[in-house]
């Protein structure tokens, strides 16, 4: 955001510590000072820089507890710039919880590069052996005590360049005092009194307002347009760029009338297959390619000759559906081209920006703003190439702004999954062999095939459907003999991908502990019993028995035994290991079904949940809560709905999320494994919600739910067949 | 262009709008500089956008500028600050109840204004008092925790 700080750094006195190895990091930048991670100011401040983004789950704190612990540096001495392609080095977008366990780790080792060379500083200055030092609150001074000296001391009026040393020593984790403690965020002050700044917020002299005005339908056409339907609007103006349509007005609200007022005629699009047959369509559409991701054992052989169970879950199409629109303000200008925006990948979009514009990358910088959280690639990536698309066409810079109804419609979408697996237990009871595989539309991500660029014939729509599904925990965790793992991938979309809070995960993991279930359930055996059968792994029946326990589960089979009364009342649970080498979850919870209505109410979850050292507890579990919640509100509301001609799910009415009445008491126990390296917490929780809803389900009902969401009209269907 | 006088967080404001129907939080935001209030939907589905008009909540996404003529306006921007947050701000970073954030305005504006005619809501009552907000985020159980710890302050 500071301009002048790409010249302090370039000029002032500080200690920096860049990328090691010019040309190997993940693109390393043409400027020393842009490749840096930490600068040591003279005034013993320390300024953090990453392309990992703060979306509203507090990395930047994670990112100062873990800065401030390695330097020996108070945590309110430390700034953390995320997320500025001017000044920030290129080390990964952020996603797929990498935030912690790679964008952490890069400013872990730049930090500890930092302390050693102060350390050695001060070895000079004190004239004593570097290892007889140590650094604490800012101040290198003699182990036992005694006189010491300040970093700002240190650094003086110099200049310190320095590259990441992959040896440099990293504070013990038995000796942390500031990694583990749950610091407060600093931003949540500024957001409970409206003085946070988010990237809607944003605004420059000169500045215009934009909407883009998208088809009826995905694949229509403007046919015509009536610019004078909108010549009442002060100021209002059409931006024609091919088949990309937007209107720029200098008032925020004429900007928005003349959006909803233009007359345009457009010509048909695609046709889309109703939400409602959706499922049946994906299951009876030939996959393009197929390919086994699992094998042990030969399960085809042993399902063969065995008694089987078999069943097939339905994940749906789901927005990102962020609270706020997408948002981005955009200035391209001859000499350069500034974006304002909220994606979680910065370097994606300069790439994408540049491409739309045909200039090299180095001219376009992009500036991380928080926007309403995105959870994935939400319509920001969209909306800055709508932003500078539409600033090139007027020559002045502009802010645009989707409507709720852009964002529900045109945010590129979660994918639907179909899930099969097949099951048979021995004569002992336990899983003998096990076949499954998903099916459905895979990638590619939003880059290759953004709205605006493409409506304007300046970029040639990716094809949608190609690679295979993500197909992570397909196989379950459980020992098993025999067992097959399949992708199978559809040759085409009706709907744009992109990810979506635990991509893949989230279906899979509903299809195996369902069927987990099921299987328990067929020879009448406690859900967590018989899941401990096939595990050995302490975390795995760590995390089990906590979250059972918190819950206070009673062994027995589900059902429960059949009851009257208005209310049905069950409790169900489910574990996984996220992409089985990650963080271990497990989660109980009690339902209620009310028989009138159909309607699920969860009442109460226990999460226990175990990602190796916990940097901030609070933080922690501030995500953890929000995985479980927001994914309760997938599972029992959310589906993008279609008409078979345009997606329809288009505000909060038609496509519904959790409410405040319905939020259940939520309890989450964090398992700390101080020795244990961490990671990321973004989604891991996502994943069992949906599976322990339905075994809730099933075991207050005898109803088994298979396909997402549970609505209440789904459920009264189940209960009155 | 018509001009329209109220009172914003105590102060008369006069505004100008070339159109009466131009919702209230276009103007909050981009003439009085006020960013509090957020615009979620512009349908007054989610409360993002949530101030208080005499006293009483209102979506100002829809609340068109003509109907607000001689009334007087509150914004979360007039309870506190970063530094000297009121009771129900306090609150929401004692819990730390906020992600992304964006939701938060209008979870502090009907906590607000449910503390004046219940002062020590229940959890229960805090659910029914936000039952009319969207979190996208799943952070309901710390803002109703926040609202109950609002009205043990």
């Amino acid at each position: 955001m500071n301009p002048t700080r790409r010249t302090l750094l370039k000029t002032g006195a500080a200690l920096i510590v860049s990328f090691s190895l010019k040309g190997q990091g993940p693109t390393a930048q043409a400027a020393p000072e842009l490749d840096s991670f930490i600068a040591v100011h003279p005034d013993g401040k320390v300024t953090v820089f990453t392309s990992h983004v703060d979306p509203g789950t507090g990395i930047r704190m994670v990112y100062a507890q873990i800065t401030a612990e390695e330097m020996g540096i108070p945590v309110d001495r430390i700034t953390v710039i995320d997320g500025d392609t001017g000044i920030v080095p290129n080390h990964g977008g952020t996603g797929g919880s990498s935030g912690v366990p790679r964008g952490g780790a890069d400013i872990r080792q730049a930090a500890a590069t930092a302390r050693k060379a102060l350390l050695d500083l001060g070895a000079k200055k004190l004239s004593a052996p570097a290892d007889s030092l140590t650094l604490e609150g800012g101040i290198v001074r003699p182990n036992g005590g005694g006189t010491g000296v300040s970093v700002s001391e240190l650094i003086g009026g110099k200049r310190f360049d320095l590259k990441v040393d992959p040896k440099a020593p990293q504070r013990k984790p038995a000796t942390y005092t500031v990694v583990g403690k749950p610091i407060l965020r600093t931003d949540v002050p500024r957001k409970s009194t409206g003085r946070f700044a988010y990237v809607h917020d944003h605004k420059i002299p000169g500045m215009l307002h934009a909407r883009v005005i998208r088809p009826t339908a995905i694949g229509a056409k403007p046919e015509a347009v009536d610019e004078a339907s909108i010549r009442a609007i002060p100021d209002a103006r059409v931006v024609r760029l091919g088949d990309f349509l937007a209107v720029v007005a200098k008032d925020e609200w004429a900007a928005v009338r003349a959006a909803r007022e233009l007359k345009v005629t457009w010509s048909e699009g695609r046709a889309m297959t109703p939400s409602a047959n959706l499922a049946a369509e994906i299951a009876r559409t030939k996959p393009e390619r197929e390919q086994e991701v699992v094998k042990k054992g030969d399960a085809p052989a042993a399902l063969a000759g065995a008694k089987t169970l078999k069943a097939t879950y339905y994940w749906p199409f789901q927005s990102h559906a962020s609270l706020g629109p997408s948002c981005s303000v955009a200035d391209v200008k001859d000499s350069g081209v500034s974006v304002w925006s909220s994606t979680q990948d910065v370097f994606g979009v300069r790439g994408l920006v540049a491409r739309t514009l045909n200039i090299q990358p180095a001219k376009v910088r992009v500036v991380y703003m928080d926007g309403s959280g995105s959870y994935g690639s939400n319509g920001a990536y969209d909306a800055a190439a709508d932003a500078a698309l539409i600033s090139k066409a007027v020559g002045a810079p502009v802010r645009l702004q989707w409507s709720r109804q852009d964002e529900l419609v045109w945010d590129p979408k979660g994918p639907a999954h179909m899930l099969e697996v097949t099951g048979a237990l021995d004569k002992d009871g336990r899983i003998l062999a096990w076949d499954s595989s998903a099916i459905g539309p895979a990638g590619p991500q939003w880059t290759g095939s953004a709205l605006s660029p493409v409506a304007a014939g300046l970029a040639t729509a990716a094809p949608q459907g190609q690679g295979v599904p993500v197909i992570q925990n397909l196989d379950p965790p459980y020992a098993i003999p025999n067992l097959r793992v399949t992708g199978k991938q559809l040759k085409d979309t009706p709907i744009r991908l992109s990810n979506l809070r635990a991509p893949g995960k989230i279906a899979t993991v509903f299809a195996v502990e369902s069927f987990m279930d099921e299987l328990a359930a067929s020879v009448a055996s406690d859900p967590i019993a018989f899941r401990k059968q096939g595990l050995t792994d302490p975390r795995a029946l760590a995390v089990i028995d906590k979250a059972a326990a918190m819950l206070g589960w009673k062994p027995r089979p589900s059902p429960a035994p059949k009851q009257t009364g208005p209310k049905m009342t069950g409790r169900g649970m489910a574990y996984m290991r996220y992409k089985h080498a990650e963080n271990y979850v497990a989660m109980a919870m009690e339902v209620e079904v009310e028989k009138a209505t159909g309607k699920i109410r969860v009442t109460r979850i226990t999460c226990a949940h175990d990602c190796g050292l916990i940097i901030n507890p609070d933080g922690l579990r501030n995500q953890v809560e929000g995985n479980i919640l927001q994914t309760l509100s997938r599972t029992l509301h959310e589906e993008v709905l279609s008409d078979g001609k345009r997606i329809t799910s288009v505000d909060w009415v038609s496509y519904p999320l959790l409410r405040f009445p319905d939020a259940p008491k939520l309890e989450v126990a964090l398992i700390n494994q101080p020795e244990l390296p961490s990671h990321g917490a973004g989604e891991a929780a996502c994943a069992p919600v949906a599976a322990a809803v339905a075994n809730a389900v099933f075991d207050a009902t005898g109803i088994r739910l298979r396909d997402v969401p549970f609505t209440a009209a789904k459920v009264k269907l189940k209960l009155s067949a | 262009m018509p001009t329209y006088k109220f009172k914003v967080n105590d102060r008369d404001v006069s505004v100008e709008s070339w159109d009466p129907d131009q919702p209230l939080l276009y103007l909050l935001r981009n003439t009085l500089d006020l960013h509090g209030p957020k615009f979620g939907c512009g349908l007054g589905q989610c409360g993002a956008c949530a101030v208080l008009v005499d006293g009483k909540v209102a979506r100002s996404c829809v609340t068109p500028i003509r109907t607000v003529a001689g009334k007087s306006v509150t914004t979360i921007e007039a309870f506190g600050t970063p530094e000297n947050p009121d009771k129900v701000q306090a609150a929401f970073i004692a819990e730390q109840a906020a992600q992304c954030g964006y939701c938060t305005n209008g979870m502090v504006m009907a906590t607000e204004a449910l503390l004046k005619t219940t002062p020590h809501p229940t959890l229960e009552q805090a659910k029914t008092a936000l039952s009319g907000h969207l979190c996208r985020c799943g952070t309901h159980t710390r803002i109703l925790a926040a609202v109950v710890r609002a009205g043990k302050a």
